[in-house]
C-alpha cells in the first residue's frame, strides 16, 4: 500500500516536472525541472530495489551533466521568440517522430521484455542481495567487451571535442612556471659595488 | 541500530501506531539536526577564536561571562542575523532567490543520514552509503549557481560561475580518492568501510596518504574554504554568489559551509582514519576501555581535520583562479590515478594490509 502511494506520487511529479521541461518559458526553470525529473525517477529505482542505478543517476546527471547545463543554459541569452518561429511548419514532423519513439519503446519495452502490459510487483530479492555487486559482475564478465567499446567511444568523442573548441589565442602572456622556479639571482640582480662619496 | 525504546515507548503511548514509525524517525532527525548545529555555531567561534591566536590576537572576547569570555558569541551573531531584514533585489527572480539558500543547506544535513558516528549509531545502514556521499555533495552546487543567476548581479553571476567549474573540476578527483577507499575495503557500505580498517597499522591513511591529501585537498576546494574560496573572493568580487542575501538567508549558506567542513573532517576520518575505531586497538588488550571503539574516537579524531581547515585558512594565500585549475586537473587527477593502480597491484598481489583479500 504505502509503496503503491509513494510510487503514484513519484510517477505523477515526474510526468508534471517533464511537461514543465519543455513547456516552461525560462530555460533555467527547464533545465531544473529535468533535474527534478532525473530525481523523481531515481527515487522509483530506488522503489524497485535498484538503489545502485538510483544514485549513479543522481550522482552522474543531477550532480555534473545538469549543473554544466546550467552553467551554460544561465550565459546564453536565448531569445524564446525567435525559437518559437518554425513551430507551425514542424510540429506535424516532431509529432510523427515523437509517436514512433513511444510505440518503439513499448514494443520493445513491454511487449518483447515484459511480455505485455500488466501491474506487476518486481520479484522479491535475497537478504544477502547486494544491487552494486550484481551490476558489477554483469558489466565485468558478460558485458565486458561492450563496456570497454562504450569507454573508448566516449574517450574519442571526448578528445574529438577538445580538438574541434580548441584554440590558442595570440599575444597571451602565460607564466612559465619552470622557467621562475629555475630563475637564479645573478640572472635578476646586478650588484654593482660603488665608491661612497665622501662630504665635501 | 540505535536503541531508542525508552522514546518509542513513550511515543507509542501518545500517538497511534501507524505514527509511531515516522514520529521515530524525526525525533532523530530532530537530535542530530540539533547536535550538528551547535557544533557548527561553536565552529564559527573556534574558527574566530584559532585564526585570532594565530595571527597574535585575541578573538571574540565580549559576551559570554567571565569563565570563557566570547563563549556566547555564536548566539549573539544568530540574534544579529535573525533581526535583520531580509533584502529581495527587485530585479532578481524572487522565487530561485528564495530557493537557492535551501539547496545549499539541505544536501549538506542529508548526508549525515549514512554517517555513522559509533558502531551502534547511523541513521541508515545502506549498501551503497558511499555513493549516496558523493551524490549528495554533488548536489550543494546547485544552492550556490541558483543564488548567483537568481540575484541578478555580476558579481555573485561571476562568484558563482567560479564555484560551479571549481567543485565539478575536484568532484572527479574526490570520486577516485573514494575508488580507493572502497578497492581498499571492498565495500560500498560505509560500515563496512572503518570495519576493514581495524587493527594494528589497520587505518588506510597509511597506505593510501597520496589519496588522503587528495581527498583532503578537494574537500577544501569543495566547500569553497580557503585557500579555494574565490568563488566569495571578497578583494575582487566583494561576497561572490551571497553578495546579495541578508540576515538569516546569508546564515543559510553561511550554516551549509560549515556543516560541510564538518561533514568533510568526518569524513576524511571514516575513509582514512577508522572513524569510529579506536587508535590502541591492537595496542591494548581488547577489554581496556581505550580499546573500545565509539564515538569518543570518532568525535575526537574529526577535530583534527576540522581545525586544519582553520590552519590552512590563517596560513595560505588565496589560490588565482588557474591555478586552482591547474591543481585540480593537472596534479590531483593524474596522482589518484597513479596511487590506483599502484593500490590494484598491491591488491592484485595482496601486498600490505590486502594480504588476506580477495
Amino acid at each position: 500500500m504505502f509503496p503503491t502511494i509513494l510510487f503514484f506520487t513519484f510517477a505523477a511529479t515526474l510526468i508534471a516536472a517533464a511537461l514543465g521541461v519543455i513547456l516552461a518559458r525560462n530555460p533555467v526553470y527547464s533545465a531544473l525541472l529535468l533535474v527534478l525529473c532525473f530525481f523523481n525517477s531515481a527515487v522509483i529505482w530506488l522503489l524497485l530495489d535498484a538503489e545502485f542505478l538510483g544514485i549513479v543517476l543522481v550522482l552522474v546527471y543531477v550532480g555534473a551533466v545538469m549543473v554544466l547545463f546550467l552553467f551554460v543554459v544561465m550565459m546564453l541569452d536565448i531569445n524564446l521568440a525567435e525559437l518559437r518561429k518554425g513551430l507551425a511548419s514542424y510540429w506535424p514532423l516532431a509529432v510523427a517522430i515523437a509517436g514512433f519513439v513511444v510505440f518503439a519503446m513499448i514494443n520493445i519495452i513491454v511487449v518483447k521484455h515484459l511480455g505485455g502490459m500488466s501491474m506487476r510487483t518486481a520479484p522479491a530479492l535475497a537478504a544477502n542481495y547486494s544491487n552494486t555487486r550484481e551490476l558489477g559482475t554483469a558489466l565485468f564478465t558478460r558485458y565486458a567487451y561492450p563496456a570497454q567499446i562504450a569507454a573508448v567511444i566516449l574517450l574519442v568523442a571526448s578528445v574529438a571535442a577538445i580538438v574541434l573548441t580548441l584554440r590558442r589565442r595570440t599575444g597571451g602572456k602565460p607564466q612559465n612556471i619552470a622557467q621562475q622556479v629555475a630563475v637564479r639571482a645573478k640572472d635578476r640582480v646586478r650588484i654593482v659595488k660603488m665608491a661612497s662619496e665622501k662630504r665635501p | 541500530m540505535w536503541d531508542w525504546s525508552p522514546i518509542r515507548d513513550w511515543l507509542s503511548g501518545i500517538i497511534t501506531p501507524y505514527w509511531t514509525l515516522p514520529m521515530l524517525l524525526a525525533v532523530q532527525t530532530l537530535m542530530v539536526m540539533i547536535c550538528i548545529i551547535l557544533t557548527m555555531a561553536f565552529y564559527t567561534l573556534a574558527e574566530r577564536k584559532v585564526i585570532g591566536w594565530i595571527q597574535a590576537r585575541k578573538g571574540p572576547n565580549r559576551i559570554g561571562g567571565l569563565l570563557i569570555p566570547g563563549l556566547a558569541q555564536p548566539f549573539a551573531d544568530v540574534v544579529k542575523l535573525m533581526f535583520k531584514e531580509i533584502i529581495i533585489p527587485a530585479d532578481s527572480n524572487g522565487f530561485l532567490f528564495r530557493l537557492a539558500p535551501f539547496l545549499a543547506l539541505v544536501p549538506s544535513l542529508a548526508i549525515w543520514a549514512v554517517i555513522p558516528f559509533s558502531p551502534q549509531h547511523a541513521f541508515a545502514n545502506i549498501d551503497a552509503g558511499l555513493l549516496y556521499v558523493l551524490a549528495l555533495t554533488s548536489m550543494g552546487v546547485y544552492g550556490i549557481i541558483l543564488a548567483g543567476w537568481a540575484a541578478n548581479s555580476k558579481y555573485a553571476f561571476l562568484g558563482a560561475m567560479r564555484s560551479a567549474a571549481q567543485i565539478v573540476a575536484y568532484e572527479i578527483a574526490m570520486g577516485f580518492a573514494m575508488v580507493g577507499v572502497l578497492m581498499a575495503a571492498g565495500s560500498l557500505n560505509i560500515g563496512d568501510i572503518i570495519q576493514a580498517q581495524a587493527g594494528l597499522f589497520g587505518w588506510n591513511w597509511t597506505w593510501l596518504f597520496p589519496l588522503l591529501v587528495v581527498y583532503f585537498i578537494s574537500g577544501v576546494a569543495e566547500t569553497n574554504r580557503a585557500p579555494f574560496d574565490v568563488a566569495e573572493g571578497e578583494s575582487e568580487i566583494v561576497a561572490g554568489f551571497h553578495v546579495d542575501y541578508s540576515g538569516m538567508a546569508f546564515a543559510l549558506f553561511f550554516i551549509a559551509e560549515y556543516v560541510n567542513m564538518i561533514l568533510i573532517s568526518a569524513l576524511t576520518v571514516i575513509f582514512f582514519f577508522g572513524g569510529w575505531l579506536s587508535p590502541f586497538d591492537g595496542w591494548l588488550p581488547e577489554d581496556s576501555w581505550l580499546a573500545a571503539p565509539g564515538f569518543f574516537w570518532f568525535g575526537l579524531k574529526t577535530l583534527f581535520p576540522m581545525f586544519t581547515f582553520l590552519w590552512l585558512r590563517a596560513t595560505f594565500p588565496r589560490y588565482r583562479y588557474d591555478q586552482i585549475m591547474r591543481l585540480g586537473w593537472k596534479a590531483l587527477i593524474p596522482v589518484t590515478l597513479v596511487w590506483l593502480l599502484v593500490e590494484g597491484f598491491m591488491v592484485y598481489f595482496h601486498v600490505g594490509p590486502w594480504k588476506g583479500h580477495l
